[in-house]
C-alpha cells in the first residue's frame, strides 16, 4: 500500500504549507481520482509521492516502509507534457534504456514501433511519445503510476487509447493508480473513488 | 468576414546535398467565419490547427509554401495586405504567458499591443484602463510582471493584448489548456463576448467538449484537411454528425463510451482514395478509387463518399 502520513510540503521556509496533515492510501490494484482547480498543490504533491521533492513534515511509505532513496523508484511519475519530460537531445531508444528492461511485449502492448527507437522526442507526436513515457515507466519494479494531466494535451481518440492501455497493464499487474485531472468525466470513467482535499474553494 | 478555400501548406527540406524535398502537411483545408460568430476548430495533434493559425498570420518558417485563397473581408490576403493588417485587424491570442516579455512589466506590454494596433499615444492610457476594468484586471496589475500572474489571470492579460485594438477577426490558440473547469469557462465566456460585440473568433482546442461550450461552429479537421463542418447542435443527437471521423472522436470522450483507435489516421503523399478506409465501416469500392470532395451537408459540409 502507497500510504502518507500527515505529508505536508511548503516552498520555502517563508511560505505557507501547499498542503498539511495529508494521509492518502492507495491499495495494490486500486483506481483514485484526485481534481481540484489550479494551484493548489496537486503536482507538488505527486512529486513528494515520487519521490521527485522531500516531505515537509511526515512521511510517504510503500508496504509500511519509507520510499527506496536508491534503485528504481516504485512510485513513478508521468507528466502533461511528455516533451517536458525527456532528454531532448537523446535518441527514443536511448530514453527508453533508462528503465531497467525494456521488454518487447510491452513495446508491443504500447504500440511502440522499432523505427521510433532512432528518432529523436520532437519527431513523434505528443501521444506517441506519452505512450514512450508510459513504457519507461512501467518497469517491473513499479508498484504504483500517479498520472498528472496524462492526457490533457491529447485529442479524445488518443486519450481513450492510451487509457485503455494503461488500464489494461495496471490490471494485468496489480498497480495502484492516482489520475490527477481536471476533467470530472474522465475521473468518473476511470476510478473507483476521489480524493476531495483540493477541491475545497478555500486555501489550505 | 474569412473565408479559406483548399488551402495547402508544404515544406521544403533538404534531404542529402542540395536535393530537396516537398512535404505536404496540410491539403484541401477549408474554412470560413461570419463576424459574430465563434467557429471551433477541433482535430487531432498534428492535424495543422496551429499552421493554419501561423498562416493567417503570415508567421510560418521561410521553407514552408503556402497556396490556395484566403480572403478576408472579401479581399484576398496577400502578404502586403497581411502584414499591415496583422495585429491591427487580426489578432492572436497566445496559448500561455510564455508568449509575454517576462522582464517587462504587464501594463507596459498592453499598452504595447495598443500602439501597434493604431491607437494613438494620447488615447493608449484610457484604452489600457478600459481593457484592464473589462477583463476585471485590477489596477496594481498593470505593474506585475508576468511570472506573478495565476492562470486565469494570465489568460485574461492575454485576451486585454490581443483585444485592446480594434481587432475584428480573434484567433485563440488552445486557450483553456491546462485551466481548471472554473477559469476555462471564464476564458470561454470572453470569447463568447467579443463574438457577441460582432467579431469573429476562432476558437483552436483539441478539446470538443470545451469548443461546444461556446462555439456556433465547428471545422473538424483530421490529417491537415477539412473533413466535416458543423453546426454545435449536430453533437447534441448523435445521429446528425456526418463524417466517420468526428463519430469515433465524439465517442472517444470519457462521458461516451471512451473507446480509442491505435493508430491516429494519417495521410502519406502516396494514398490513393479516403484516408479514413481503414476506420471507417462504409467502405467500399468507390473509397478506394478518389479522395472525396467537400460536400454541403444540411447546414455543413462532409468530405465522404456516403454522406
Amino acid at each position: 500500500m502507497l500510504e502518507s502520513r500527515s505529508l505536508a510540503y511548503r516552498y520555502g521556509r517563508q511560505r505557507s504549507w501547499l498542503f498539511d496533515d495529508l494521509d492518502l492510501q492507495i491499495t495494490p490494484g486500486e483506481i483514485v481520482g484526485m481534481s481540484g482547480p489550479s494551484g493548489r498543490g496537486k503536482s507538488t504533491l505527486a512529486k513528494v509521492l515520487a519521490g521527485y521533492l522531500p516531505a515537509g513534515r511526515g512521511s510517504v511509505m510503500i508496504g509500511g516502509r519509507p520510499l527506496p532513496v536508491s534503485g528504481p523508484c516504485p512510485v513513478q511519475l508521468l507528466f502533461q507534457h511528455p516533451e517536458l519530460a525527456v532528454n531532448p537531445r537523446w535518441k527514443v531508444g536511448k530514453i527508453l534504456q533508462e528503465a531497467k528492461e525494456p521488454t518487447a511485449p510491452l513495446h508491443q502492448d504500447l504500440g511502440i514501433e522499432s523505427a521510433w527507437l532512432d528518432r529523436y522526442p520532437h519527431e513523434l507526436s505528443g501521444g506517441e511519445l506519452q505512450r514512450v513515457c508510459l513504457a519507461r515507466a512501467l518497469s517491473s519494479d513499479t508498484r504504483y503510476l500517479l498520472c498528472d494531466e496524462m492526457t490533457s494535451m491529447l485529442d479524445a481518440l488518443t486519450q481513450a487509447h492510451i487509457w485503455r492501455i494503461t488500464l489494461d497493464i495496471a490490471r494485468r499487474r496489480g498497480l495502484g493508480l492516482l489520475v490527477i485531472s481536471h476533467d470530472t468525466n474522465l475521473i468518473a470513467r476511470l476510478c473507483s473513488r476521489n480524493i476531495s482535499y483540493f477541491e475545497d474553494t478555500t486555501m489550505h | 468576414m474569412l473565408d479559406i478555400q483548399d488551402l495547402s501548406i508544404r515544406f521544403t527540406r533538404y534531404t542529402f546535398g542540395l536535393k530537396k524535398k516537398e512535404t505536404c502537411v496540410v491539403q484541401g483545408l477549408d474554412l470560413s467565419i461570419a463576424p459574430g460568430q465563434v467557429m471551433a476548430v477541433i482535430g487531432q495533434s498534428g492535424a495543422g490547427k496551429s499552421l493554419l493559425a501561423h498562416a493567417l498570420l503570415g508567421i510560418l518558417p521561410r521553407n514552408a509554401r503556402v497556396e490556395g485563397r484566403i480572403l478576408f473581408k472579401g479581399k484576398p490576403l496577400t502578404p502586403e495586405r497581411l502584414s499591415a493588417l496583422r495585429g491591427r485587424e487580426i489578432a492572436l491570442i497566445p496559448q500561455s504567458i510564455t508568449a509575454l516579455n517576462p522582464l517587462l512589466r504587464v501594463g507596459v506590454q498592453v499598452a504595447r499591443a495598443a500602439r501597434l494596433s493604431g491607437i494613438s499615444k494620447k488615447d493608449t492610457p484610457t484604452t489600457v484602463n478600459r481593457a484592464f476594468s473589462r477583463y476585471l484586471l485590477q489596477k496594481e496589475v498593470a505593474t506585475w510582471f508576468p511570472f506573478q500572474l495565476s492562470g486565469g489571470m494570465a489568460r485574461r492579460v492575454l485576451t486585454a493584448t490581443a483585444t485592446v485594438g480594434m481587432a475584428d477577426l480573434i484567433l485563440a490558440d488552445e486557450p483553456t489548456s491546462g485551466l481548471d473547469p472554473t477559469t476555462a469557462r471564464e476564458a470561454l465566456g470572453h470569447l463568447r463576448e467579443l463574438a457577441d460585440t460582432g467579431k469573429a473568433v476562432l476558437l483552436i482546442t483539441h478539446d470538443i467538449e470545451t469548443a461546444l461550450q461556446v462555439a456556433d461552429m465547428v471545422t473538424v479537421f483530421c490529417a491537415g484537411t477539412t473533413v466535416e463542418v458543423a453546426g454545435a447542435e449536430d453533437f447534441k443527437g448523435f445521429g446528425q454528425l456526418r463524417h466517420p471521423y468526428t463519430r469515433a472522436l465524439w465517442n472517444a470522450l470519457p462521458a461516451n463510451s471512451f473507446v480509442g483507435t491505435m493508430k491516429p489516421v494519417e495521410r502519406t503523399s502516396n494514398t490513393i482514395g479516403c484516408p479514413f478506409q481503414s476506420i471507417c465501416n462504409k467502405q467500399d469500392a468507390t473509397c478506394g478509387l478518389s479522395s472525396p470532395p467537400l460536400k454541403h451537408s444540411g447546414n455543413g459540409r462532409v468530405r465522404c463518399h456516403h454522406a
